[in-house]
């Protein structure tokens, strides 16, 4: 059913989504805090920013992205002379494009988390001397965990979905850059439609699981809250 | 005047069809479309897409009249699967194969592609289990006898013209691409180029069917495939005639 290069293409979903979730949560936390807090007139723009990757084609995506990333793109010259080269058709590369991409799925669970706290936990612990970073990892943090759990899965199931960019940056690579949406593309072309199978279905199966363990988690959490205030 | 075009009935034998086109193929596809409407008053639509993905479509009845595909292999899937008679499926062009890098002024040979070896310059080709085109950049690979060592460097597009995309990007820095991509009237666009020769690799046939069998304006479009105002859109296009 499924041979080496299926499961290799699993295998390197996996870790493309693993290390794209834990990017997006280090740059995802910082942004969502700040687009809960911030008074400014740049709150707006960042926000509309942020959620453009839900609106925009991942073929425009890709397109630019290839263009950045290239030698003559902005990011691309950079990286250049840095000396590491160009990004596309690299795995930090598909990180780079993920981020990108899922960045919006991360942001607003959190950002909706922190909101729904609302600043009297912050205040009351204050009072009681704790300090902004105490008193962001000991009460905003754990309070917005739900909203963590969340953007977490959505992050790491939207990366595992990814397609379209990934298609325009990637090359293909085996081992690489040949993620498993890109191989069933690759096995569906080639009309290899059993091959296509064995690894779609493994998808559905996971992609089910995902949302399933997700919303179990949420009834759970709204359950024993619900039990709490009875 | 187009309200009176609207209002009059179409010409008795003017016929609709609807022709599936290979990507790689629209550009040129669009000018013998031009020219067998004004000969025969036939009204073309194009759709274009992906060999395979026209390939599914037409196996789940999508309403295709003509398919020009960008290999023989799905045409040959099509005779095998009993929707198109083996007498109505043809070979329309022949693609030519380059090797080719955007930086111009280069006078590139075969001794090129050789020289490629322990560089960290990216070769992109099309991926040779989907394109004609990328199974005949491995034979020419194959042949120099640098295939192995060159596998490290590669990187594959979906279909030709994703190769294509990674080189004119500058994100690969050599590439095989359809000659159809970069020549022009028989001059190159840009860029550097070396033609392989046709003998170097299976030749890249772009067979088209005639689905269900249909006459009238499908079968018509089908034969035009031959006409030699055709061949000669074929060859300004940097395509080889059957």
């Amino acid at each position: 059913m499924l041979g080496a290069n299926d499961l290799a293409a699993l295998w390197l979903t996996a870790r493309l989504a693993l290390v794209t979730t834990a990017c997006l949560l280090v740059i995802g936390i910082p942004i969502a805090w700040w687009l809960a807090h911030t008074g400014s007139r740049w709150r707006a723009p960042i926000a509309a920013l942020v959620a453009m990757p839900l609106v925009l084609p991942p073929t425009v995506i890709g397109f630019y992205l290839l263009l950045w990333l290239g030698p003559d793109g902005l990011v691309g010259g950079l990286t250049t002379a840095a000396g590491w080269g160009t990004l596309p058709f690299t795995f930090a590369g598909l990180v780079v494009a993920s981020v990108i991409y899922s960045l919006p799925f991360v942001v607003q669970p959190i950002e909706n988390a922190f909101r729904a706290m609302g600043r009297a936990p912050l205040e009351t612990a204050a009072t009681l001397g704790a300090g902004p970073w105490d008193r962001f990892f000991t009460v905003a943090l754990p309070l917005s965990m739900p909203g963590v759990v969340t953007a977490a899965v959505l992050g790491f199931a939207h990366t595992v979905g990814e397609f379209g960019v990934v298609l325009m940056i990637g090359g293909n690579i085996p081992g690489v850059t040949q993620v498993a949406s890109v191989r069933v593309y690759e096995q569906v072309e080639s009309l290899d439609y059993l091959g296509a199978h064995a690894l779609s279905l493994t998808l559905v199966g996971f992609s089910f699981l995902a949302l399933l363990a997700l919303y179990l988690l949420q009834g759970a959490r709204g359950a024993s809250a619900f039990a709490r205030e009875g | 005047m187009w309200v009176a075009a609207v209002l009059l009935p179409p010409p008795a034998l003017a016929g609709q069809v609807t022709v599936a086109v290979a990507s790689n193929f629209m550009l040129p596809m669009q000018e013998v479309v031009a020219a067998f409407e004004r000969d025969t008053g036939h009204e073309v639509t194009l759709v274009s897409g992906s060999t395979g993905a026209l390939y599914a479509q037409i196996r789940n009845g999508a309403p295709f009249d003509v398919l020009l595909a960008a290999d023989a292999a799905r045409p040959q899937a099509l005779v095998d699967a009993g929707l198109v008679a083996a007498s109505d499926r043809k070979t329309y062009a022949i693609g030519k194969l380059a090797f080719w890098t955007r930086d111009a002024g280069l006078s590139l040979t075969d001794a090129s592609i050789i020289d490629l070896q322990g560089q960290s310059q990216r070769l992109a080709i099309a991926n040779p289990k989907l394109a004609p085109y990328g199974h005949a950049a491995v034979e020419v690979l194959e042949r120099l006898g640098v295939y192995d060592t060159l596998r490290r460097q590669l990187v594959m597009g979906q279909n030709v013209n994703q190769s294509y995309q990674f080189v004119r990007t500058g994100n690969a820095r050599f590439g095989f691409v359809a000659a159809s991509l970069v020549y022009r009237d028989g001059a190159l666009e840009r860029g550097s180029a070396w033609l392989v020769p046709d003998t170097w690799h299976t030749p890249v046939r772009q067979d088209a069917v005639l689905l269900r069998g249909a006459n009238g304006a499908p079968r018509a479009m089908f034969e035009y495939l031959g006409a030699a105002s055709t061949a000669a859109v074929l060859q300004r296009f940097g395509y080889g005639v059957p």
